[in-house]
């Protein structure tokens, strides 16, 4: 829609704040202590999860709650592949490990990939039936698919060490690893949603009696959508286990799939630019709420710290905004740099529809 | 095994299965009338099986004066919960109520850690709850009688309400269409809220009998509990109340017989709800005895 002019300059114009987060993490490690790297690696991390969970939910329109559970699979995959042999020795101590996993070992990178096609791939097969149901009921479908997911990483003491968890794992996720693999899903999600496929994900979101009579084959448009989400989500788990180095089965709880919701929400359904904005946002708070939790000082007054506080808080503001502020900071809406600099000539942007009719 | 084990166990999921079965009614009766799955039903059990504690154990109350009080007080949350964070979404698109709902779980969850503190408490159980009864070689506790005998009773109760009585009609008329039964000068949202209460109160009572069976309240012991009676109230038939108890019989029964006869299965006890959840959805997703639902283009 924009002239070929405006699309150069936005193009120009990105690099500026690409080259600002590049000084940012080349500044950052030496300059800032370990609590708030993490933050930072957390915020990117939460991103590329938001923006997949933001694909499947607010762009294709499947309510997922299986998010956690893709999570799980990318996580345990990457971290099965980069432990060394002597490091799984000693730590499968309920049973010993299954052989052919025990010499199995691949690079970082390799991992990674792997668990997002990890990921993906279960994700394709939930996918075949569950994407038949609408509406809530692919909800708790797709809820109790992770359930079955976390049993399953519970049960198979074999393969994942069972509720012991992997400890160890190589910190490979630095703010290099985690917002290079953040800026390659954004730009594919950016380019996916600007291309035919985001209008064909649209139309079938708004309207899948319409879209399957203008020929659309709707089920395969939303199995790929959700693979796609998959991955993503493979990829996040995968750099949040090196980044935590120790994952459990007990992280992978529905917990995860609400925080995730909540960016999403927060940020507004079916905007990517929302799903960043939702990230820092919701990364940061839930990290500064941390004070309500922790004894407070003022001179003499000594406030005993509430275990739990942070998370009523957390859940007051997903309750409020979902009746005051539907459709989140961004609703549908991106970001643009014809915001600051309107194309001459061109006409003026309809004013926006606000709430979107589903 | 032999005779005497399975009656034992025959007690246990009838016991269990009811417990289900009470909880689904809750899940079923507001999907019937707000298509909305009231995710925080679970956590109204859990505040049930809380406040039964608390009079009981910390307030020395006696128990039949304790137990009314927690039954009151979870069914004033539940009609909270719909006043505060449902009904402003009425008209809101259907997902938006559910993450609402979602929300409200997560807030009672960690209202109850902050509250209660998020470390498991005993119950105290009646000594003549408990004291077995020997029947041929088969030892019977009360409590795993009582607790299938109550809910048959309750669940008759309700069925009289809601096949009965005037509110019971405009229930079920307002599970067919919401708007008609606004024009037909019903107060919709008067008759929601009974839903609620009525729901919440059932919940509650579950959730004393649950706590007094495995004796311990935590705050997350709603969860489990409420996914399968949700998938119980699924597997029934949603909007079905007779369908709720019989899902909720059923998934009782499949999870004390399967590792009764699969001992080496007792892991993936969990994951049979779920795995059920997924048949029923796929072969039937209208559930045993529920009605078809019209896709409305």
């Amino acid at each position: 829609m924009n002239g070929t002019g405006t699309r150069a300059r936005s193009g120009l114009l990105n690099l500026l704040p690409l080259a600002a987060l590049v000084c940012f993490l080349w500044w950052a490690p030496a300059n800032l202590d370990g609590y708030k790297l993490r933050v930072i690696n957390l915020i990117a991390i939460n991103a590329i999860l938001g923006l997949s969970l933001n694909l499947i939910y607010g762009m294709a329109g499947m309510f997922s709650l299986g998010h956690a559970g893709f999570m799980a699979i990318g996580a345990y995959v990457s971290a099965l592949l980069i432990l060394t042999p002597e490091q799984k020795v000693t730590m499968w101590i309920l049973e010993p490990i299954a052989p052919w996993l025990l010499n199995l070992h691949t690079p970082f990178i390799v991992s990674l990939v792997l668990a997002g096609l990890a990921a993906a791939f279960v994700g394709w097969l939930i996918a075949l039936p569950v994407l038949r149901l609408g509406g809530d009921y692919l909800g708790i479908a797709t809820l109790g698919f992770a359930e079955i997911i976390r049993i399953l990483i519970v049960n198979l003491t074999p393969l994942t060490n069972g509720s012991l968890g992997l400890k160890g794992i190589p910190a490979h996720t630095d703010l290099w690893m985690s917002y290079g693999c953040f800026l390659v899903i954004l730009v594919f999600v950016a380019r996916l949603m600007g291309g035919n496929f985001g209008n064909v994900l649209r139309a079938v979101r708004d309207d899948e009696v319409a879209a399957r009579t203008m020929g659309i084959d709707t089920f395969r448009v939303r199995t790929l959508a959700f693979t796609l989400g998959c991955f993503g989500a493979g990829i996040g788990g995968a750099l949040m286990g090196n980044l935590i180095t120790t994952i459990d089965p007990k992280m992978f709880m529905i917990t995860q799939t609400y925080n995730l919701l909540m960016i999403v929400v927060v940020g507004g359904l079916g905007s990517i630019t929302g799903s960043v904005i939702g990230s820092v946002l919701v990364t940061t708070m839930l990290e500064w709420l941390r004070f309500v939790e922790n004894p407070i000082t003022l001179g003499s007054l000594h406030i005993p710290g509430i275990p739990g506080m942070r998370m009523v808080l957390f859940s007051v503001l997903l309750i409020a905004i979902i009746i005051f502020r539907r459709e989140g900071i961004m609703g549908t809406r991106e970001f643009s740099w014809n915001w600051f600099f309107p194309p001459k000539n061109a006409p003026r942007a309809l004013p926006d529809e606000g709430g979107r009719g589903r | 095994m032999n005779l005497n084990m399975f009656v034992q166990h025959f007690i246990n999921a009838l016991g269990l299965g009811s417990l289900y079965g009470l909880i689904a009614i809750g899940y079923t009766m507001v999907y019937g009338i707000l298509r909305l799955i009231n995710f925080a039903h679970g956590d109204i059990f859990m505040l049930g099986a809380y406040f039964v504690f608390f009079a009981t154990i910390q307030f020395k109350l006696p128990w039949e004066f304790g137990v009314s009080l927690a039954i009151a007080g979870a069914t004033l949350c539940g009609l909270l919960v719909d006043r505060i964070a449902y009904r402003p979404l009425r008209s809101a698109p259907r997902i938006s109520a559910l993450i609402s709902a979602i929300g409200v779980s997560f807030f009672l969850e960690n209202l109850a850690i902050v509250m209660f503190t998020g470390m498991p408490r005993a119950v105290l159980q009646p000594p003549w709850l408990m004291k077995p009864i020997l029947v041929g070689d088969v030892r019977l506790i009360p409590l795993g009688l009582m607790v299938p005998t109550i809910s048959f009773v309750l669940v008759s109760g309700l069925l009289w309400i809601v096949y009965r009585t005037r509110p019971g009609l405009a229930m079920r008329s307002i599970s067919h269409d919401i708007e008609t039964t606004r024009l037909m000068g019903v107060s919709v949202d008067r008759i929601i809220a009974l839903t609620f209460a009525l729901g919440s109160a059932l919940a509650a009572l579950a959730g004393i009998m649950w706590a007094l069976r495995y004796p311990r309240v935590e705050p997350f012991m709603g969860i489990f509990p409420g996914f399968k009676a949700f998938i119980a109230a699924v597997f029934g038939g949603i909007g079905s109340i007779p369908g709720a108890m019989v899902g909720g019989l059923a998934l009782g029964f499949v999870e004390i017989m399967s590792v009764a006869f699969f001992p080496n299965l007792s892991g993936y006890k969990d994951a049979f709800a779920f795995v059920l959840l997924i048949v029923i959805l796929l072969i039937r997703p209208t559930g045993l005895m529920g009605e078809k639902m019209e896709e409305k283009i």
